[in-house]
């Protein structure tokens, strides 16, 4: 019976999530050709894709796909080899011809794909080099979708894959999950690999936005694969809190621009159009998280904290009702495991609602002394909103307009004309804070 | 595999303390784990002279290749089973505290 088009659509997406990185890791390991392997999944689904309409989904996507792959990487060495059988290419054929269409439940193939991101993100690699490894050969996305979402030409993306592979051959980066004394700060350079992804794609505006969308999905999904593969180990609980962090700011994706583009704040921001089942999701597996560090004894990192954060603001009904204190002393915790002077910043915002804007400012002005910050232009503007809220308004518009100089594009710009006009214009506003 | 460690000097590197300064038992380890090939350390830039031959000529300069403010005071050829045993060898060298260290892979004539 010749399927729907839509299922076959479907069946090979699903397919494609679930499966790319598992056979990719397999034949890595039993080839230890990354552009073969890579090569030999990408023709397994376009087979699929010309197969599946005529001959119907096959019943294990899975193995049909391991099989068609480990196929064509056998023909692939065979003539390659054909002319001096290495000793060495005999017994990775003898090895491809054994691999069976392995269950997704295999503990063998979660061994294989946790190998594939260790390595993909290994310190030695370029960091742009990791992040654009792992959506190839983790995700599976083309060349070409990698090269359109990070905005370069192919020509440029692929030479940097071809880079990175031929650094992990050369240099001899090893393919293997990093043994106990490694894996926390192995872990760690994994999950800044993730969230920079996710980043890249959620930091994009305007026409930029839809293009660089495929970074935000693939982010949230290879963090959750993390989390899944990690399961029991003490990494775990930061992973979920990463996963939790994305999902928080994902559930307001919509509501971060209004119709002509402009920013909106996350007090004027909508909070019935965020997505309550993402918020929801993200609010369970950061108490999972918590519950499992209790058990393990592992302290919280900083995506921990920072998911804590996002769930102050995001399960509040208002801006007004939101537990500043509580914000205020989580930045508190998280200058003292990752000091930085934007998370100080973010803590005077935060002592600013709850304690009031005097003192606030004065952990701004504080800042703003050592120079730290210089060229940062979320530090004039918050220290303008709180001047503004004092009726300070001199102050506050010499402010604004020291942070539109600085202002790093014409979104931000566009948002400080607009609060400055209004400073010199005299009229009472509403607050606000991104 | 064969490493190269180039020991360099960084003077952005907190100051050498020679009570902290563990290159013996860093070599009888390196001795008795079998990854030691050979190394040593390497005169000043002062004692440097390059060479070059262009159009026939033998030209000889005095000092380094390049100018630059960190210099190679050192180098040991390791064996290693892969990259992340040669950042644990680099990493226990005193230099990677004083200095810093570059691990290049040897790259065999042929390969």
């Amino acid at each position: 019976m010749v399927p729907e088009p839509s299922d076959v659509q479907t069946a090979i997406e699903t397919a494609s999530a679930l499966e790319t990185a598992r056979i990719t890791a397999t034949l890595i390991r039993v080839t230890g050709d990354w552009s073969l392997a890579e090569d030999c999944v990408q023709d397994a689904f376009a087979r699929a894709l010309v197969d599946w309409p005529m001959r119907g989904i096959p019943r294990n996507p899975a193995a049909w796909l391991t099989t068609v792959a480990r196929n064509r990487a056998i023909d692939r060495m065979r003539s390659a080899a054909s002319e001096k059988r290495a000793v060495r290419e005999l017994a990775i054929l003898t090895a491809l011809e054994g691999l069976e269409g392995e269950a997704e439940s295999d503990p063998a193939a979660d061994d294989d794909r946790l190998r594939l991101i260790y390595t993909c993100c290994h310190p030695a690699l370029p960091l742009d080099a990791r992040v654009a490894l792992t959506l190839r050969t983790v995700a599976g996305l083309t060349t070409g979708e990698i090269a359109r979402a990070f905005l370069v030409s192919e020509a440029t993306m692929s030479k940097r894959l071809v880079r990175a592979r031929a650094k992990i051959r050369d240099a001899g980066i090893p393919y293997r999950v990093p043994p106990p004394e490694l894996i926390s700060e192995r872990t760690a350079g994994i999950l800044a690999v993730l969230y920079l992804m996710f980043n890249e794609g959620y930091s994009a505006t305007g026409s930029n936005s839809l293009i660089r969308e495929p970074l935000v999905r693939e982010a949230i999904r290879l963090t959750r694969l993390l989390a899944a593969l990690l399961d029991g180990s003490p990494q775990e609980p930061e992973a979920l809190g990463l996963l939790a962090l994305m999902l928080f700011h994902h559930a307001r994706r919509r509501t971060r621009t209004d119709a002509a583009g402009d920013l909106v704040t996350l007090e004027e921001q909508d909070r019935q159009s965020w997505d309550r089942a993402a918020v929801a999701e993200a609010v369970a597996l950061l108490a999972a998280a918590d519950q499992m560090a209790i058990s393990r004894r592992s302290q919280p990192g900083s995506y921990r904290i920072q998911a804590a954060i996002a769930a102050c603001h995001m399960t509040a009904s208002s801006s007004g009702t939101t537990d500043f204190g509580q914000v205020a002393l989580l930045y508190d915790h998280l200058a003292q495991i990752a000091p930085s002077p934007v998370i100080e910043l973010n803590r005077a915002v935060a002592v600013a609602m709850s304690q009031g804007p005097e003192a606030g400012l004065a952990l701004i002005d504080q800042l703003d002394l050592t120079r730290s910050l210089a060229g940062y232009y979320l530090l004039p503007a918050a220290k303008a909103d709180l001047l503004r809220r004092l009726g300070r308004k001199t102050e506050a518009g010499r402010e604004y307009q020291r942070a539109r100089e600085l202002a790093p594009s014409e979104v931000e710009r566009r948002y400080l004309t607009k609060r400055l006009a209004e400073t010199t214009a005299g009229s009472p506003s509403s607050s606000e804070y991104s | 595999m064969e490493y190269m460690l180039f020991i360099c000097s960084d003077p952005t590197a907190p100051k050498y303390v020679a009570a902290e300064d563990n290159i013996v038992e860093w070599g009888a380890e390196m001795e008795a784990r079998g990854v030691s090939r050979h190394g040593d350390r390497l005169r000043p830039v002062e004692d440097a002279t390059t060479v070059t031959v262009r159009a026939g000529e033998v030209v000889v300069s005095d000092g380094p290749f390049a100018e630059t403010k960190e210099w190679i005071a050192g180098y040991d050829i390791i064996a290693c089973t892969d990259l992340d045993e040669a950042i644990e060898v680099a990493s226990k060298h005193p230099m990677a505290r004083f200095g810093k260290i570059e691990i290049r892979p040897v790259w065999p004539l042929g390969e």
